[in-house]
């Protein structure tokens, strides 16, 4: 099949604003919006840039904005995609060029919640003990690959940048309902900041957005839900 | 630009972060890296790590060590294996304390699964030695030891590129990097280096390997004099998504999937009759290209199925659900109902920088250190994957090994000064980089990569022979001339991809020539090698690791011992 990608191209070094490059590529229709990216840069265009590594969606490299929505090129096949692709950076971070953005602010959030784990207790000889029930009670936002798709497609942090983000709190989570952690008290702290989880207006679009399927609303309420009875 | 550190090191995924940890509380470090450390594929290792902690079953390091050499049919170095089966155990709980989430069993221990090649009492059945996160074990291990650096406060460079190593007067002096975001040279100053920038299995067609393992480290040591060791044994992993080459993890396997024929044939009942599915790797990999030249495959194509019915959705779901589904995303396929359609992938690289037990990369047959310079993980070869390496040990590796090269390191730059840079440190990396910038042919860089990576598919890969690696020696003729003639069409500094993958496709040449090279020479077939014209393992003769060099008259190669302690090379049957 043939399809048309209009893509949205910016080089700071040398254009004054964003334009829209189209190409036309033979693909099949099984093959992944990154594939037919790497044929646009190898074969047609070496300029066009964009981040990539995994090409099976585990990595996080590669989140975009596309046809409207954010999800990682390599997991999105070109069926589900129509014969007209628009592809545009991810929303809210400066654009370092055509497709990649500046994630620096991203990591500068994602350090904020203490995303380590923290003990204070005595190290056993072997391992700590956990169940599987307790081991299951933060499985989904172990999952998170840092790839920036909720966060960037989150109308709270387009209003306002300061907002710490579904990214941090999915990290947070993952440390606040680990059985074995000793941290919670200063990370609940941290995200109860004006900035923090309360900026969440639940509009479910980092759900939407998740590569993998981490309820990131559900995580965010749990988290807001801590800190309410810890307040009590 | 002029940095100075006590110590670099180049990679940040599971052997160079935990060469990061265990080296910056002593001293001034940075981690340089093209990637972002959590984009490192370790993130994608799913199955596993091998350590007898003997959770569900007895278990000892002496049997996880047997295995481990008769799995790399006895070219592993088995002081060095020795050291990684004993020190797996204290590696995997010492994860367990810095929080990785691993899977339990009912009693809240760390949870454990069979995996291709490890046994029970020396061969007798398998036994449940990986310790695993669901599919996900590498995922986790990458997050956790980010999160401890981010803890520790590791100094990072993101998104820097490689470009040279630093040798003055026999000691190693630093590295010369590019920044992605400006294109500027960066030279990083140091007293010692720690290469670890994994594996090479992209220069193959089909392989589970990231697009960024392009064997950078690898080639950019080759290319300063340093040999690559034992690079003739690439290892193919079975069970591959059909043509996209994504793995699905021998974990599959081990929790009870079946792969078939055309006849729906359990297969590997002819082959390797006591382990059957969980036969090694090489020879499950060798087994389906049996199938397929005897007509077995499926529908007259190259690829039979991987069966896991059996398993049942739940099991699909909660221990496997990320290959689950990757087969559903890229396969439209429902594998508890379904069968799914593999071919071998090439998936990891046994040879590379050849090092000692504590990281130190050693430079010839005596094994003779060079000062300073130090390599661990996948681009390394220390060796303890001999000539096929198991399932769950490139983790254990790189942890173990990350950790060795860091202490010694750590030694090294106390009692050390820096060594004097040269006048123009970067002038090498400079040129490197005028010379790819003035590229002004007319062919793509994507045909040139095809070229290479088809051919090597086609002539290097599970079987070989000697007609046929002759030919792919002609082919990386070919490669080189026409590589000078591509065009190249980013002329900008910022964020210049295109330029960096170039480079990174001029390394793959150099690679690939030394593992053709090395593959012709050694006449015998053992683990991964497989050498249709000389089917059998000679020991006489080729007991022993290949060295090979790059010299202006091509590449030499030269062959130092195999260190044999415990266990006496013997047939290798399953
Ligand atoms: C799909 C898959 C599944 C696997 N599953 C398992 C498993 O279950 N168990 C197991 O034991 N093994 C498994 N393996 C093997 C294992 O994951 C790898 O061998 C191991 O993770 C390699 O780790 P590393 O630290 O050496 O390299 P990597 O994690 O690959 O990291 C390389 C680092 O080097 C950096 N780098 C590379 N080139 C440059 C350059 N030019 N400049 C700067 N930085 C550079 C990269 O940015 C990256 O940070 C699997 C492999 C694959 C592909
Ligand atoms: S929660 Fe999901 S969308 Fe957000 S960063 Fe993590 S993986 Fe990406
Ligand atoms: S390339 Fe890794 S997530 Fe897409």
């Amino acid at each position: 099949m043939k399809v048309t990608l209009k893509i949205k191209r910016f080089n700071p070094e040398k254009d004054e604003k964003p334009w829209w490059a189209e190409y036309t590529v033979e693909a099949e229709p099984t093959d992944r919006l990154l594939d037919a990216l790497n044929a646009i840069k190898w074969y047609q265009d070496g300029t066009l840039s964009f981040r990539r590594s995994c090409m099976h969606g585990v990595c996080g490299s590669d989140a975009m904005l596309i046809n409207g929505s954010n999800a990682l090129a390599c997991k999105v096949l070109l069926k589900n995609l129509g014969e007209n692709i628009k592809v545009e950076p991810m929303r809210g971070f400066r654009v370092a060029r055509d497709l990649m953005v500046d994630l620096e602010p991203f990591f500068d959030k994602y350090k904020q919640v203490k995303p380590y784990f923290i003990t204070h207790s005595v190290t056993p000889e072997k391992e700590r003990q956990q169940s599987p029930a307790e081991r299951e009670r933060f499985d989904d936002t172990t999952k998170c690959i840092l790839c920036g798709a909720c966060t960037t497609s989150c109308p709270s942090f387009w209003a306002n940048p300061e907002y710490i983000g579904p990214a941090a709190i999915v990290n947070a989570h993952r440390f606040v309902f680990d059985s074995r952690d000793e941290g919670r008290e200063e990370r609940l702290e941290i995200l109860n900041h004006r900035d923090g989880v309360w900026r969440c207006r639940t509009i479910f679009n980092c759900v939407e957005a998740c590569p993998r399927g981490i309820n990131v609303t559900r995580a965010i309420g749990e988290v807001k839900k801590a800190l309410m009875f810890r307040k009590l | 630009m002029y940095q100075r550190y006590d110590a670099v090191i180049v990679g940040a995924g599971g052997a160079g972060l935990m060469a990061a940890l265990n080296l910056s509380a002593q001293a001034r470090v940075a981690v340089v890296s093209k990637l972002y450390p959590v984009r490192s594929h370790t993130g994608a290792a799913q199955g596993g790590i091998g350590a007898a902690l003997g959770n569900l079953e007895e278990d000892h390091w002496e049997w996880h060590m047997f295995d481990t050499v008769k799995g790399g049919d006895y070219l592993a170095d088995q002081d060095a294996v020795e050291i990684l089966c004993r020190e797996a155990i204290e590696t995997v709980y010492e994860l367990e304390h810095w929080g990785l989430p691993f899977s339990r069993t009912p009693e809240g221990k760390i949870a454990q699964r069979p995996f291709g090649g490890h046994t029970r009492d020396y061969g007798k059945a398998p036994v449940r030695r990986s310790c695993y996160a669901a599919d996900r074990t590498g995922h986790m291990i990458l997050q956790t030891l980010y999160q401890q650096c981010i803890k520790n406060e590791v100094h990072f460079y993101d998104e820097f590129h490689l470009l040279d190593l630093l040798i003055e007067n026999g000691r190693t002096a630093g590295v010369v990097a590019m920044s992605l975001a400006t294109g500027e040279l960066y030279t990083f100053h140091a007293k010692a280096v720690l290469f670890a920038t994994g594996g090479c299995g992209r220069i193959y067609r089909v392989s589970s390997n990231a697009l960024a393992l392009t064997g950078d480290g690898m080639a950019v040591a080759l290319r300063r004099g340093i040999p690559l060791e034992d690079m003739e044994f690439f290892q193919f992993h079975p069970t591959g998504i059909y043509k996209l080459g994504i793995l699905l993890s021998e974990a599959a396997r081990g929790e009870g999937g079946i792969l078939r024929n055309k006849d729906g044939e359990r297969f590997m009942e002819r082959y390797a009759p006591s382990l059957l599915d969980l036969a090694p790797r090489d020879m499950v990999s060798r087994a389906i290209y049996r199938e397929l030249e005897e007509g077995r495959g499926i529908g007259g194509k190259d690829y039979v199925h991987l069966d896991l019915r059996q398993l049942g959705r739940e099991v699909l779901d909660t221990k496997l659900p990320d290959i689950t589904d990757f087969v559903r995303t890229y396969m439209g396929i429902e594998p508890a109902t379904e069968l799914i359609p593999i071919q071998p992938t090439a998936h990891y690289a046994m040879g590379g920088i050849p090092t000692d037990v504590e990281g130190r990369v050693v430079v010839d047959e005596k094994n003779t250190p060079l000062p300073g310079f130090y390599a661990a993980g996948e681009c390394a070869c220390v060796s303890v994957h001999g000539a096929n390496r198991l399932g769950t040990n490139s983790l254990v590796d790189i942890l173990v090994f990350g950790r060795r090269g860091a202490r010694h390191a750590a030694k090294f730059v106390r009692e050390n000064d820096w060594a004097p840079l040269p006048a123009k440190a970067d002038e090498r990396a400079q040129q490197l980089v005028a010379e790819r910038m003035g590229a002004q042919g007319d062919e793509h860089q994507g045909t040139i990569r095809d070229l290479l990576r088809d051919e090597m598919m086609a002539k290097a890969s599970v079987f070989r022979d000697a007609s046929r690696l002759a030919l792919m020696r002609e082919k990386l003729r070919e490669t080189r001339a026409r590589y000078s003639e591509i065009k190249l069409e980013d002329r900008g500094a910022r964020y210049n991809t295109e330029l960096l993958e170039l480079i990174e496709l001029g390394g793959m040449i150099d690679i690939a020539e030394t593992l053709v090279e090395g593959a012709l020479a050694r006449q015998e077939s053992r683990g991964a090698h497989s050498r249709e014209d000389f089917p059998k393992r000679n020991d006489a003769q080729w007991l022993k690791h290949s060295l090979a060099y790059k010299t202006p008259e091509g590449i030499q190669l030269r062959y130092k011992p195999v260190t044999i302690t415990k266990f006496e090379p013997k047939e290798r049957k399953y």
